[in-house]
């Protein structure tokens, strides 16, 4: 089952640094491993990650097959406007997992 | 003659083992790295969340012939479930048998729903094994029950008992030589207090058999089945002297 974890604090001032904490359950299968009956596990990772904040794009990561299983991401950034953040994972096998948090910022 | 003498010569020291000191028994958390524990210590960064996060949503879900969900019977798991872990394995009076707590879902779930056995490691049973250990995460480990000993006796032997290709016992390195290295990682005191953990070379969460199937492979013996009784008594031994420590589960090792 997809599902993620995501921290980001509910209320902030202006200009505050905020960190963002976000964690996704996902096997991270590399395509390297052998399973048992000596066939290659086919690769099953996630690629991009990406976190919009009222739309604007505010950080990126790639990831490779070296990346562990169920990711771990904590990022800053600047606390602008009231409003959305919008995570967004995908990956092989059409992978696609969207999730939100609101922040208020006074 | 000479060969018993040989044999008491290998056992006498080992007599001895199995103690450490009250006051010098700990958790192995404590000698992990600071983002290790980190890890462990925020449920926002522990992947095992996820196992019990899974855990709850069975925990409410009904299965078998009964119709019924593990919640009809038992209700709200955080008041129910709390400290159980703690006090597991436990003695059960129907069947006069030690059950993990592994065995005890399944049986809940054949005699009392009408489920099939969940299989050890699979995703459900450490789903729900998770999210029961979490409840008492805090409570100090509690096996009292007099009807164990005969389980615990058993595990302290299995415990000191050399066997294996490399003839090493659990005792030599977690009773004579915790602290020192083993290559590059501390050998730990191996308390059962975290169980069942998120492991980072696994990638995945796990059971205490399954980890002490990995120490058995590492010294070169022959695992036992899972859910063998071997095992059940191990893990009530590990329990018995690992008394007092506060639950951890679930946590992150290395």
């Amino acid at each position: 089952m997809a599902r993620a974890l995501i921290n980001v604090p509910p209320k902030a001032k202006v200009g505050d640094i905020i960190e963002i904490k976000t964690l996704v359950s996902h096997p991270m299968e590399t395509g390297y491993r052998v399973g048992l009956g000596g066939e290659i596990l086919p690769r099953n990772i996630i690629q991009t990650f990406t976190c919009a904040y009222n739309g604007e794009e505010i950080y990126r990561a790639e990831f490779s097959p070296a990346v562990a299983a169920n990711p771990y991401l904590a990022f800053h950034t600047l606390a602008m406007e009231t409003g959305t953040l919008e995570f967004r994972w995908t990956g092989d096998n059409d992978f696609l997992l969207v999730e939100t948090a609101s922040i208020t910022v006074e | 003659m000479r060969a018993l003498a040989l044999a008491l010569l290998l056992v006498a020291p080992l007599a001895q083992a199995g103690e450490i000191p009250a006051a010098e028994r700990r958790s192995d958390t404590v000698t992990m790295s600071a983002e290790l524990r980190a890890m462990q210590a925020d449920d926002m960064a522990n992947p095992a969340s996820f196992w019990a996060l899974d855990g709850q949503t069975l925990w409410d879900a009904k299965a078998g012939t009964s119709g019924k969900s593990c919640a009809d019977c038992h209700g709200d798991a955080q008041a129910s479930m709390k400290g159980v872990a703690a006090r597991y394995p436990a003695f059960d009076g129907a069947t006069g048998r030690v059950l993990d707590l592994e065995a005890r879902i399944n049986q809940c779930r054949t005699d009392r729903q009408g489920a099939p056995p969940l299989a050890m490691e699979s995703r459900e049973l450490l789903d729900l094994t998770t999210y029961v250990g979490l409840q008492s995460r805090g409570a100090p480990i509690s096996s009292s029950d007099p009807r164990l000993a005969p389980a615990i006796e058993t595990g302290r032997q299995l415990f000191s008992a050399r066997q294996g290709q490399l003839n090493l016992s659990c005792a030599i390195c977690h009773d004579d030589n915790w602290g020192r290295k083993l290559g590059g990682a501390t050998v730990p005191q191996a308390h059962p207090t975290g169980y069942p953990i998120y492991r980072l070379e696994w990638q995945s969460v796990g059971s205490l058999q399954r980890r002490l199937r990995n120490c058995m492979v590492g010294m070169r013996a022959e695992p036992y089945p899972f859910g063998s009784d071997a095992y059940i008594a191990l893990e009530a031994f590990l329990m018995f002297r690992a008394k007092g420590l506060p639950m951890e589960t679930p946590a992150v090792r290395p």
